[in-house]
């Protein structure tokens, strides 16, 4: 089977570019199960007017392609095109093995659409999921991410991660020898991307809100570190640190009301945790080495964080009050800048091994680190709000920095490409609520 | 940068002239004057490799004022001075200053300790491996090791400034130690430079 790349497109927005329907990220799949779940997504009816600007069964399909669970029908090897129940014959779809099928229609409907879709179990013959999805003028590509999220959820049981998005760095070497640093968030497909501050001057360690609504990053265009947050409906932000030293590694808290970050104000790198509130600071570590790169337990007690305090860079946990830390992480010279999983079980982490830096997760139950991807230099790992996925910056050729995602148990691999510069820092979003 | 050259250009033969004349009275005047601040042109001299002090008449070019003899005179932009070496390199995951960089340090350490409104910015930096944060502290701790270096060798703690960029600002693009060890670095940036 031919490598499937996905060209997806998207208005670069600042540029302004009307002709510009280029993609600037696209993915593909490196390495899928073998076990996908074969699926039609049928081409989508269209009722009133034929122009629309998104094709709804190709953004479904692709989306569930992309989780590297599904295996969706090609188009030319349906042999009906049924837009809705009644027009179904199973019989079409059992010849080519599909399990599930997917049929539905788009209406206009004022200045929006409804979407109206079925799922359909062809082999017992029976309808499993069929709703009604409004949307706005340009929501439709929106639309087609919850459709996905639902066949997602009714197919596994567990909630899809396709209407969510991804905040990410990029980079460019201009010829003058300058560069110019962007933070920007695109749909979790890589489309739409949106520059959300761009500094001559680095930036970096982006982190979401609980809510999804705002950003924590770091930024260097004052000749210093600095940690702002900005809300990315309005694009208005504030100065959250400005302290002498290290202001780095913001992460929100699960119930969003407080900061943890990384300060050198007191003479070393410690990790505070900031009430965002009245912006009081509280120390929960305490040591002459490095302690950096805190990330939360999904029930807020306890943080994970990088420290060099014992000879090598490891793992450690404290209480997010704050007391005794303990180490987590045993194997290898290495292990730094964690991700914990939604359900708490897992840490991704990058680790260090002859062969360069990787991703590998931490089954916190057992004890057991696998090593998942085998670059060079993996890092940044950040987990999927539905656990399943693990998104991460790795080289391309030419030291190209691109953003990679790998399956928890390692099976499903992807790659995204930035059509320009360099992309790193990859966070996902948390579900939209 | 343009100031720099030209006054490389127009400088240096005026200073090598004085050298000539007098080795070791320049060096003995310049020890003399640096605990008490005295003025530039007596100070600038123990820094200089090339002994103009206090012994060393030097003109003024023509038509330059009083300040404008104090900026041609200062070190920072001889580039045969010790105090052209404004970088210092680290081993991997080190904050250990090398015994070859120490003279560097202390060059720069004794040309600020003479130069009380003279300001510098450490800026520490790492080499791509490992973590960007963890990175950001490894950086930092360079820029602090060359600061308490110069710290006891009486610079004030006014005079410099640390900040590190970690891996994000690297001096030298690739993926092997060639690259690595250009990048894991303190660079001296004075300011106005």
């Amino acid at each position: 089977m031919p490598k499937l790349i996905l060209r997806l497109f998207a208005a670069a927005s600042l540029l302004l570019l009307a002709n510009s329907a280029h993609a600037v990220l696209s993915f593909e799949i490196t390495k899928g199960v073998v076990d996908a779940l074969p699926i039609a997504v049928v081409p989508f009816g269209v009722t009133g007017d034929p122009l629309l600007p998104v094709d709804v069964a190709e953004v479904v399909a692709a989306d569930l392609k992309f989780s590297g669970r599904f295996a969706p029908l090609p188009r030319k090897d349906m042999l009906s095109r049924p837009s809705e129940g009644s027009q179904v014959n199973f019989r079409d779809w059992r010849l080519v093995n599909v399990e599930s099928l997917v049929v539905g229609k788009v209406n206009r409907m004022g200045v929006g659409y409804v979407v109206q879709f079925q799922l359909f179990d062809v082999f017992r013959g029976v309808q499993l999921a069929a709703y009604s999805v409004r949307s706005d003028a340009d929501g439709l590509r929106r639309a087609a991410h919850q459709i996905a999220d639902i066949i997602y959820e009714t197919l596994t049981g567990e909630p899809g991660a396709f209407s969510t998005r991804i905040a990410y760095v990029t980079v460019e070497n201009l010829a003058d020898g300058k560069r110019r640093y962007a933070l920007e968030v695109s749909d979790a497909d890589g489309y739409d991307p949106k520059v959300i501050v761009n500094s001559a001057q680095p930036l970096m360690s982006p982190s979401w809100s609980a809510d999804g609504n705002r950003l924590a990053y770091v930024t260097f265009e004052n000749k210093r570190a600095q940690i702002y947050v900005q809300d990315l409906q309005s694009a208005q932000r504030q100065l959250l640190t400005s302290f002498e030293g290290i202001n780095g590694a913001p992460a929100w808290s699960p119930n969003g009301r407080e900061l943890a970050l990384t300060l050198s104000k007191d003479g070393n790198p410690e990790i505070y945790v900031m009430d965002l509130a009245s912006k009081q600071l509280r120390r929960v570590t305490e040591s002459l080495g490095i302690d950096t790169e805190p990330a939360w337990s999904p029930d807020g007690k306890t943080i994970y964080f990088t420290s060099d305090r014992g000879g090598s860079t490891q793992i450690y946990r404290v209480a997010a009050s704050g007391g005794r830390a303990e180490r987590v992480t045993f194997e290898g010279s290495y292990n730094a800048r964690v991700s914990v999983s939604p359900d708490g079980k897992y840490l991704a982490m990058i680790t260090r091994d002859n062969a360069g830096d990787h991703i590998a997760a931490l089954n916190l139950q057992n004890g057991a680190l696998q090593v998942l991807t085998d670059g060079r230099f993996d890092e940044s790992p950040s987990f999927a709000p539905n656990g399943r996925m693990i998104i991460y910056a790795t080289r391309a050729a030419a030291r190209r920095g691109v953003l990679a995602a790998v399956s928890v148990d390692g099976r499903v691999q992807q790659r995204f490409s930035a059509r320009e510069g360099e992309a790193r820092e990859p966070v996902w979003s948390p579900l939209r609520q | 940068m343009n100031k720099w050259v030209k006054l490389g250009v127009v400088l240096v033969p005026l200073l090598m002239l004085g050298a000539c004349g007098s080795t070791g009275g320049a060096k003995k005047g310049g020890g003399a004057a640096a605990p008490g601040g005295t003025p530039s042109t007596d100070s600038s001299a123990s820094t200089s490799p090339f002994g103009s002090g206090s012994g060393v008449d030097v003109t003024p070019l023509p038509g330059a004022g009083g300040g404008d003899t104090m900026a041609a005179m200062d070190p920072l932009n001889d580039p045969s001075s010790p105090l052209a070496k404004r970088v210092i390199y680290f081993e991997y995951d080190s904050n250990t200053i090398r015994p070859e960089d120490r003279a560097t340090i202390e060059a720069h350490a004794q040309y600020l300790a003479q130069r009380g409104n003279v300001k510098v910015a450490l800026e520490g930096h790492a080499d791509e491996r490992g973590s960007r944060e963890y990175n950001i502290a490894l950086g930092e701790r360079r820029a602090n090791a060359v600061r308490d270096v110069m710290s006891l060798l009486g610079v004030a703690s006014s005079q410099v400034s640390t900040v590190s960029y970690g891996e994000e600002r690297p001096a030298v693009l690739g993926d092997d130690e060639s690259a690595w060890r250009m990048n894991r670095r303190v660079e001296l940036v004075y300011s106005g430079q």
